[in-house]
């Protein structure tokens, strides 16, 4: 097999027994690998209704068919699949890096982890010989730290590294699991997954070959996309980066600020990412193989924050910046920072702070819950402080932990009411109440609050509709992005190159073709997108998600857009909610309940899955 | 050419280097129809974020690789320079990669000889795809003639404005 390395790894932590097993062609053409892979090895893996904290719940490590080549961002990426600490459905967080490549030349398609480790380990993948070596020194330590000791201890500079830190040892709901220093599988809360299993970190050497079905084809292929990597479609991501997001979603209306309350925010300027680059960024560095180079790497250089450095990227930029109603940018890389130390999903702890800050606002919580802090918005001191507390969960930082669905539950008086998640994964920086396809999409998605799984709100910032409105059909975008999206997380290429496949589908089967020498049509490959948001969707049904849990959160659905923009007074009702899922569960095939038929389910060759909705379809 | 200039070698500027690993990628494929770092003659190294470039052979005068070997395995080509190893008599003993300060020569995970960068018959291959324009092929007298020009440049910026 080409593109495949042919093996899937599965080690279990209990009694550290490895075994192999091979990776079959019909399930590599099907699920292609990164997260459509590893959702199927999630779903066949595991039993209905298990905690995620449990040692019954597997964590899944997949790679793609494109990792350990030349292919431009193909497959520098690695995807965690687990049941979600933070949702209780489907958790899939993908990172990229050097971390995936390595795992690839290792000789692996997918690691399955299973069991509980008695006592803090790390798993040492050297090519065919695995191990559990004694965590108990990188016990407490960061991510980064935990690497370096790693190298150290294993005498190899050369290992790749992706660790949890304390947030995700303390099981923290909203841990990432970090990789190369900078890089974070950030959402769903894996880290803790990881904590749970006591594994504190993976390590992996590989050194063998990899090769391509059609190398010449390949490599003419490549340069192609290297050209197209120089141009228009990628000049963001090379320039100002994600960041650029600020002043045009501001200007639009659609920069969610202080925890929803407005969509335009007057400190704006002073987050940009004109100004981040002008006086922060120190250089941009890129991934294994990529020909565009996106991490943004800023410092800062004087005040009190002096020497704290970290990538920025527009999401935690937006979460402790905008969403926290903090205009200091020094403040807010700091937060990163310490994000990254403590191995937290910046983007979800961001969120969770605004989140207190609006209920110390409202007076939900006092100065007796925030350990004296004057938790309000604005306030960069105790944002920071704020941070460090859910790090090491302490005081109200315990409680916030838990992400932002559990808080509000916990904190009570009402304090629902501004908890802004899906299913249980907070919002991200986008203002929804004014873009109403993106709506649907995050609506829907099998994660939760993300922009990531749809992207639809390209359409709306675009101007391609009218953003203000629902109208029958509109979920036709949702689903042709939402394809394309699963196809890129699969074959893991970053959704930063999603630009530069002009055709589509169609680019993007002939890449999978000339690497793997598996045939594969434009429509095939479509055809697995949607068979792997179908994927997605089952296994949240199986953990008895219904129609309900695709929700929107309440601030956008209660709190019309308050500012003079073009915004102004939108919002979401639950009529349009509900006319915007009858509308997209049609175009998907699916019932009125969302619930894929077993008629589609055969269309997409998922028989074997069908045994999950059965029952569940009212006639 | 000038003589000065016959001896060549691939250099990254390491201001434009974003240690992407493009050029290990193709020169391994370039040699060993692979894709495998550990069979380029080119290397990158990431110390953080922040520092990273890659390395490849520099084609010391007096080579100490060369003065290092104990039977006479490796030996310098006159007119370009390069460093040729002689598969036969190398057997990996690693006298020449102590003796080399950059850790440019490196043992084949297979072969278990030596091997350094060969410049591709003076058309790099590594240059060719490098996606950030960071390698070259120079000799030291045009870096020389580079740093000069842009010390110049910098001194005279007030000048060039106008």
């Amino acid at each position: 097999m080409y593109g495949y390395a042919g093996k899937i790894l599965r080690i279990n932590l209990s009694n550290g027994k490895v075994s192999l097993s091979p990776l079959e062609e019909v399930v590599a053409k099907r699920y292609i690998g990164g997260i459509g892979l590893g959702m199927y090895l999630l779903i066949k893996n595991s039993k209905a209704g298990v905690d995620a904290f449990s040692p019954e719940n597997p964590l899944i490590l997949t790679t793609g068919p494109l990792s350990g080549t030349i292919a431009p961002t193909g497959g520098n990426g690695h995807a965690f699949v687990s049941k979600s600490p933070l949702t209780g459905g489907l958790g899939e967080s993908k990172s990229h890096g050097f971390f995936g490549t390595e795992l690839k030349r290792a000789g692996y398609d997918a690691v399955i982890f299973e069991g509980k480790a008695e006592k803090p380990v790390y798993v040492w993948i050297d090519d065919d010989n695995v191990q559990l070596m004694d965590a108990k020194a990188l016990w407490g330590k960061s991510p980064q730290e935990t690497e370096d000791m790693i190298r150290e201890d294993l005498g190899d500079y050369y290992v790749r590294v992706a660790a949890i830190g304390p947030a995700g040892e303390k099981l923290a709901r909203v841990a990432c699991i970090m990789n190369d220093k900078t890089r974070a599988a950030g959402r769903t809360g894996l880290g803790a997954v990881m904590g749970a299993k006591n594994l504190k970190a993976i390590a992996v050497r590989g050194t063998k070959d990899i090769a391509v079905a059609k190398p010449e084809e390949f490599l003419e292929f490549v340069k192609m996309l290297h050209e197209r990597m120089r141009g228009p479609a990628t000049e963001k991501y090379r320039t100002l980066g994600t960041p650029l997001n600020v002043l045009v979603h501001n200007s639009l209306g659609a920069l969610p600020t202080r925890n929803f309350t407005n969509a335009t925010f007057e400190g704006a300027e002073l987050v940009s990412g004109e100004y981040l680059n002008k006086q922060f960024v120190a250089k941009i560095v890129g991934c294994s193989s990529c020909a565009m180079r996106c991490e943004h790497l800023a410092i800062v250089s004087e005040g009190p924050y002096k020497g704290t450095t970290t990538r920025v990227e527009y999401e935690p930029l937006w979460a402790f910046g905008p969403h926290c109603g903090v205009d200091r940018l020094d403040a807010i890389i700091k937060a990163m920072e310490l994000c990254n130390l403590y191995g937290l999903d910046s983007l979800s702890t961001g969120n969770i702070i605004g989140f207190a800050m609006d209920c110390y606002e409202h007076g939900i919580l006092s100065k007796n819950d925030t350990g004296g802090l004057e938790l309000r918005f604005g306030n960069a001191e105790a944002m920071i402080e704020m941070v460090h507390k859910i790090g090491k969960r302490e005081g109200l930082g315990d409680i916030l932990a838990e992400g932002v669905k559990r808080a509000a539950e916990k904190i009570g008086k009402g304090a629902e009411k501004y908890a802004n998640h899906i299913k249980g994964l907070e919002m991200t920086g986008y203002d929804i109440r004014g873009l109403k396809t993106a709506a649907i999409g995050y609506a829907v998605s099998f994660r939760g609050a993300d922009h990531n799984r749809h992207g639809a709100y390209a359409i709306d910032l675009k101007g391609a509709v009218d953003r203000f409105k629902v109208e029958k059909g509109r979920s036709k975008y949702v689903i042709d992005i939402e394809d394309l999206y699963t196809i890129i997380d699969s074959l893991m290429v970053c959704k930063f190159s999603r630009g530069v496949y002009y055709k589509e589908f169609e680019d993007l089967a002939r890449y999978y073709s000339l690497v793997t020498g598996i045939e594969m049509s434009p429509k095939e490959m479509r055809r697995a997108g949607e068979r792997i948001n179908n994927l997605g969707r089952l296994f949240n049904i199986r953990e008895g998600f219904t129609r309900k849990d695709d929700h929107l959160p309440p601030k956008v659905m209660s709190t019309p857009i308050p500012d003079n923009c073009v915004s102004k007074g939108s919002y979401i009702s639950q009529e349009e909610l509900d006319f915007m899922l009858d509308d997209y569960y049609a175009h998907r095939g699916w019932t009125r309940d969302g619930i894929p038929t077993p008629d589609k389910l055969n269309e997409l060759e998922m028989d074997e899955l069908a045994y999950i909705v059965e029952g569940k379809i009212k006639k | 050419m000038a003589s000065i200039h016959a001896r060549k070698f691939v250099s990254s500027d390491p201001e434009k280097c974003v240690g992407c690993c493009v050029c290990e990628y193709i020169c391994s494929y370039e040699k060993e129809k692979v894709f495998n770092p550990l069979k380029s003659r080119i290397r990158v190294v990431r110390l953080d974020s922040l520092i990273n470039m890659s390395l490849a052979c520099r084609l010391c005068e007096n080579a100490p690789c060369v003065t290092a070997c104990p039977r006479d395995a490796l030996t310098q080509s006159k007119e370009t320079g390069i460093i040729l190893v002689d598969e036969d008599k190398c057997n990996g003993c690693g006298w020449c990669i102590e003796a080399c300060d950059y850790g440019a020569i490196m043992i084949h995970p297979e072969k278990r000889v030596v091997f350094t960068c060969d410049l591709c018959d003076g058309k790099p291959k590594c240059v060719e795809w490098c996606p950030e324009d960071a390698l070259d092929i120079v000799s030291t007298d045009t870096l020389a003639q580079k740093a000069r020009i842009s010390a110049v440049r910098k001194l005279f910026q007030e000048t060039t404005k106008r």
